[in-house]
């Protein structure tokens, strides 16, 4: 009888613990996300601030200034969604950088070199930091999607994370031709 | 004079801006200038003779929608010796604010330059972050044009810069003659229609409660409609059962099917209940010369000389349109008349007039100038 009693109370405790080792987990992985966004949001305005510096250097002719410069005007406020504006720079970038002979006419400039090394890296960051954080949102998703986690309601009033979904395929390395188009 | 044209889009796709500069190189040829178009075009289009194609243009987005546009130190190095090669007296950029070959254009020139601003953007914060390179080529423009008052008050109120309006033209000669569509306006008569169907001041409605009256007197009348709409199917539901058949839909046509629209009915309708500055549409179906019955706003009486070209109604007045539309079908002397004032009147409005009117401002700028030149490479930064 009392072994018995031991035993259910074992059983619930154990089942107590492991409900709240599941809770935690989800709680962890909804920090991560947060992390991950605060790290896609730094390198998105890292992109966009390198690629500003680049339209207003006079290293460009004034119409892919004006292009690029309008480009990161759209991601900093506006009527347009994050998303949209975002990859509009990807693509006004990539619409400069894909000039056949981009890198040649300004190879020798000064400064245009580091520049141009600037912006392409910070749009590889971009690239790396979105895949980061699409890849904690999805396993967090489905960490609260498994039954025991809908019927104990285990993720609280935390909303599900969403995916962050832009172009940002890296521009053209000396192909000469714009990706994607 | 030689006179050197930018345009900003690429020149096979169908727009506003590329058409008014056809028309406008067109009237100013025809009055003995010699006239060469620098545009954006693909390698493979045939292109009038007065047009040097710069190159494909690239899809890029700007402003929030993807533009064709031709940028980049390549079409740079193209406009510099189109600029060298024409030995041009004046000039002509278009929409020097799009990030195209115009922008270009005023960069690497000297000399008497005129801009047309078609539609002015407010995106002063823009222009600001870019300043030093934009503003090197906007402070050269010696002169500008709007196309309308509209473009004018955002260029005053948010750019800065004023500008003489100018407004379109309409090539008559386009519109003078074509081919009736196959079987109109057929024997009962037609009645006929352009615009976007589904916006209310357009008038539609109007002209479809007219024709319920006039439909039900006469049996063989029929009602032609072009125009761009969301919902077709809701348009003809708003006609009685028995006079479907009665109402064809176009949907929206192209140009040369536009002229054929006009030349294919009896009478010609512009219901619109306002919003119109001009009526560009009105003045095309004169120049066409079918007879027209347009409601009386201001910007109909004015080009329609206050009814001497053409049947004005009471605004908004279904019963006054099916007595000024019926009468007119039942007269073939008054339409004829009509016909002859409408295109004697359309004749003011003809782009060899506007082409005198932008003459003149490029007359006013190159007095006391050099002929275009380039700059010398390397100086276009302050």
């Amino acid at each position: 009888m009392i072994a018995d009693i031991i035993l259910v109370i074992a059983a619930a405790l154990f089942i107590g613990v492991y409900v709240s080792w599941r809770a935690g987990r989800i709680d962890r992985l909804h920090a991560r996300v947060d992390m991950a966004r605060a790290a896609l949001d730094v390198t998105l305005l890292r992109r966009s601030s390198v690629a500003l510096e680049l339209a207003t250097s006079g290293l460009l002719d004034p119409a892919t200034s004006l292009l690029l410069a309008a480009a990161v005007h759209g991601t900093r406020g506006g009527d347009r969604p994050h998303d949209l504006a975002e990859s509009d720079l990807t693509r006004a970038l990539r619409a400069a950088f894909g000039q056949p002979g981009f890198r040649s006419s300004l190879s020798g400039k000064e400064g245009a070199d580091e520049l141009l090394a600037e912006v392409e890296a910070a749009a590889h960051q971009v690239f790396l930091a979105r895949k980061f954080y699409n890849d904690v949102v999805a396993a967090t998703r489905e960490a609260r999607n498994r039954p025991l986690a809908r019927m104990m309601r285990l993720s609280g009033k935390a909303k599900a994370p969403e995916f962050f979904e832009m172009d940002d395929s890296l521009v053209a390395e000396n192909s000469g031709a714009p990706l994607g188009f | 004079m030689k006179i050197g044209i930018t345009c900003p889009y690429s020149w096979d796709v169908p727009g506003g801006v590329q058409s008014h500069i056809r028309d406008l190189a067109e009237a100013l040829i025809d009055e003995g200038h010699g006239v060469s178009v620098i545009s954006p075009a693909d390698d493979d289009t045939p292109l009038p003779r007065y047009v040097v194609g710069a190159g494909r243009a690239v899809p890029v987005p700007y402003n929030g929608s993807v533009a064709r546009l031709s940028f980049g130190f390549l079409s740079v190095s193209r406009v510099r010796r189109w600029i060298r090669e024409g030995g041009f007296d004046v000039l002509h950029v278009h929409e020097p604010e799009i990030p195209s070959l115009s922008l270009l254009a005023c960069w690497v020139a000297s000399g008497p330059i005129v801009a047309t601003v078609h539609t002015a953007i407010p995106r002063s914060r823009i222009l600001l972050v870019t300043y030093p390179v934009v503003r090197t080529g906007m402070e050269k423009i010696n002169g500008r044009i709007a196309v309308s008052e509209a473009a004018r008050t955002t260029l005053v109120e948010h750019i800065g810069g004023d500008a003489v309006v100018i407004p379109n033209g309409v090539a008559t000669r386009r519109y003078r003659k074509a081919d009736p569509l196959p079987g109109w306006p057929g024997p009962g008569g037609a009645i006929g229609f352009l615009g976007r169907l589904d916006e209310p001041r357009k008038g539609l409605s109007v002209l479809l409660k007219a024709f319920e009256i006039l439909g039900a007197a006469r049996p063989g009348l029929r009602l032609l409609i072009a125009g761009p709409a969301a919902d077709h199917e809701e348009v003809l539901y708003r006609v009685p059962a028995g006079l479907r058949d009665r109402v064809v839909l176009l949907g929206q046509v192209s140009e040369e099917d536009k002229v054929r629209v006009l030349h294919s009915v009896d009478v010609f309708c512009s219901p619109n209940t306002g919003g119109e500055s001009f009526g560009i549409v009105t003045a095309e179906a004169m120049a066409a010369g079918v007879p027209i019955v347009a409601s009386d706003i201001d910007a109909f009486r004015q080009v329609l000389r206050g009814g001497e070209a053409g049947e004005l109604f009471a605004t908004g007045d279904p019963g006054d349109l099916a007595r000024a539309a019926g009468r007119l079908l039942d007269d073939a002397a008054r339409r004829e008349q009509l016909s002859a004032a409408a295109l004697a009147a359309v004749a003011d409005y003809d782009w060899s007039v506007v082409a005198r009117a932008v003459f003149s401002v490029y007359e006013t700028v190159v007095l006391g100038s050099t002929q275009v030149a380039l700059t010398d490479p390397g100086s276009e930064f302050p």
